[in-house]
């Protein structure tokens, strides 16, 4: 096999890898502040990007306007999901609170598509669709806007948490009491960290939108994005952007070499990096060891 | 008013030891057992089939998912996978002319064993590593089902059951099925309400408590959290092979996808946690809950003089179901079982609340 082949699927998983990494920082966001995992994070995405298609649309605002509306929006839908569902979770045990995000889950899932259908939508974000030569390697232009798009806004929630802000989140993901004695107001930087996440979701939501299609297959992201989290580390955004340039390499790379001997081996990678992470190394890549083991 | 109680009398320790102490208990599960076994008499056959039948098996599988989340604290989010395990390997017996008794029992110890590898993996860590690795299970048995052609049938394929034989005997008809069902489900109860009075029910409890205690005092947590997932896992394949042999008759991979591992899950949560009754309501709950939605639906929308569209309604369904799960969990953590015995204590002393008694 030449040398330029593998080139260019590790590159185009790359992008991808980055994409995925983008919708697995919701999560990370979410257990930063919360330790709870987020299992509604596919369905969001799902939600961002049929707002953001609404808004481009149905109510026809110029691309520049529809996506910060849709990103304003799920923002808003983070903090009432958080207000409504979650707040009256906390103490409760970890099954009931992964429950609650399962619900959630089902809830958006039947919520999408009654209101805006089953059938695909086209999203165009005036992303240009013809083949990107470098050399001789061909490379999927959204992906690569995509991938761009991602590292940014991974670098931009990374100087977050450099902010006032986001100190407040570090503090509150350390100690929920330590935080309160300090005069920081624990449920409002939970509730910041879902919207944070909801606005997330939405951003992956738009990219992910413009290049597969609207639709609800968009929450099946989900469990790519469980494996991207727990790989790197639930805890932990660095972590999060390099076990998504791993796991994109590895399924663009594994799908191409072994689809014809088994067919559609890109959906498995992700279970057995879950199962193999857990197996050797349950806090991930840069994930802080604090597991209990009994 | 019914239990007419003035207070708890035991004179002797075998009525203390007693599994229900009142009367009144003992009379309300003879006539619902009365109730479940005549019920091929005066039930319609699409209400036995369609209803009645389903409910059972779930209530088997529930009280199996119980086991493990209710009484070991376990969290599993593939609990339909184990089912798909068993259901299959059932079938294919079956299928090779292996009689169904042995089929039954091959079934379990396929699903205990696949079930206890993923669980071993997830043992050493907890919470939420457990519930993400049992996800892992429910896509990798899902993904083997449709890309084994040995075992799925090939692409979208749907396998035929074996004709349904006990002890030699073929049965045919729906009533049979609901016996054979019946008595499966009768069989895990039973063996859940005994497990609560024995030791390793007692070792499970003390785990889900608080796990570092149940070392302290002497309980070896890691053998006993293996054997929670061994057991709910055994008994739950048994429950998806019973599942296909009975109600479904045939066997596809969407029989037993993701969302209706999220409906064993909800199944447990809304019906109550290491609860047996909790296990039936929620079992009952959740799988007439989308045929009651649309019907209201349904009526409401000609009350008002307009017709759903089909697609919407599974959504709105769907979406009302999800909407439920938020709610119980809001409203009432402890499910429905803390609804029924909040019920059941309020009439336990009826005319004289202020004693607030609870058995």
């Amino acid at each position: 096999m030449d040398l330029l082949f593998i080139f260019e699927l590790i590159i185009n998983g790359a992008l991808v890898g980055l994409m995925y990494a983008l919708v697995a920082i919701g999560i990370v966001f979410i257990y930063k502040s919360s330790s709870v995992v987020n299992f509604a994070q596919g369905s969001m995405v799902m939600l961002g990007a049929f707002l953001i298609w609404s808004m481009a649309e149905q109510i026809n605002l110029p691309v520049w306007a529809a996506v910060p509306v849709g990103l304003g929006l799920m923002y808003v839908f983070g903090l009432l999901v958080e207000r409504i569902a979650l707040r009256p979770m906390v103490g409760q045990p970890v099954i009931m609170i992964i429950m609650m995000t399962l619900g959630l889950d089902i809830f958006i899932r039947g919520l999408t598509p009654a209101v805006w259908g089953i059938e695909p939508r086209p999203l165009r974000l005036g992303l240009s669709q013809e083949a990107l030569f470098i050399g001789d390697m061909l490379i999927n232009r959204s992906y690569l806007i995509g991938g761009l798009a991602a590292l940014a806004l991974t670098g931009l929630s990374a100087l977050l948490f450099k902010t006032r802000i986001g100190i407040k989140l570090r503090a509150v993901s350390d100690d929920y009491v330590a935080s309160w004695s300090v005069g920081i107001y624990v449920e409002r930087a939970i509730g910041m960290s879902w919207a944070l996440a909801g606005a997330m979701a939405a951003v992956g939501g738009g990219l992910w939108g413009s290049i597969q299609g609207v639709d609800w297959s968009l929450s099946l992201l989900l469990l790519k994005c469980v494996a991207v989290a727990i790989l790197g580390g639930l805890d932990s955004i660095g972590g999060a952007v390099l076990a998504g340039l791993m796991i994109g390499i590895l399924e663009s790379v594994i799908s191409a070499y072994l689809d014809p001997l088994v067919g559609s081996s890109r959906e498995v990678v992700a279970v057995f990096i879950i199962l193999l992470t857990i197996i050797i190394r349950p806090y991930g890549l840069f994930g802080k060891e604090i597991i209990e083991r009994v | 008013m019914f239990y007419r109680l003035g207070g708890i009398h035991h004179t002797n320790y075998q009525s203390d030891r007693r599994v229900l102490v009142y009367n009144f208990d003992r009379l309300q599960v003879g006539v619902v057992l009365v109730l479940a076994l005549s019920a091929p008499l005066w039930m319609s056959k699409l209400w036995l089939s369609g209803y009645l039948l389903p409910w059972v098996v779930w209530s088997a599988a529930a009280l199996s998912l119980n086991l493990l989340m209710g009484w070991a604290g376990q969290i599993h989010l593939g609990y339909a996978a184990v089912m798909a395990i068993g259901a299959y390997t059932a079938i294919h017996l079956g299928h090779a002319g292996v009689p169904l008794e042995l089929a039954l029992i091959a079934a379990g110890l396929a699903s205990a064993v696949i079930g206890l590898v993923f669980g071993a993996a997830a043992l050493r860590v907890k919470g939420l590593y457990l519930a993400v690795s049992t996800l892992a299970l429910q896509f990798l048995v899902q993904w083997i089902i449709v890309h084994v052609p040995a075992i799925g049938g090939g692409h979208l394929a749907t396998i035929q059951a074996p004709p349904l034989k006990v002890f030699g005997l073929e049965i045919h008809s729906e009533a049979g099925a609901y016996y054979a069902a019946l008595a499966w489900c009768t069989a895990v109860t039973l063996f859940m309400i005994n497990l609560q009075r024995t030791a390793l029910g007692r070792a499970l409890v003390a785990l889900r408590e608080k796990d570092y205690a149940a070392e302290v005092i002497g309980v070896n947590t890691f053998y006993y959290k293996t054997m929670a997932f061994w057991i709910s896992s055994f008994l739950g394949g048994v429950t998806g092979a019973v599942l296909t042999l009975t109600y479904y008759r045939a066997v596809t991979v969407e029989q037993f996808s993701i969302d209706v591992s999220i409906q064993a899950l909800a199944m447990v949560i809304i019906g109550g946690l290491g609860n047996i009754v909790g296990s039936f309501l929620g079992a009952g709950f959740i799988l007439l809950a989308p045929s009651i939605i649309n019907n209201l639906l349904n009526w409401f929308s000609g009350q008002l003089g307009f017709t759903l569209p089909v697609a919407w309604l599974t959504n709105i369904q769907m979406m009302t179901y999800g909407g439920l799960i938020v709610l119980f969990l809001v409203i009432e953590p402890l499910g429905l079982a803390k609804i029924y015995f909040n019920i059941r204590n309020y009439f336990l002393v009826w005319p004289f609340g202020y004693m607030k008694r609870q058995v």
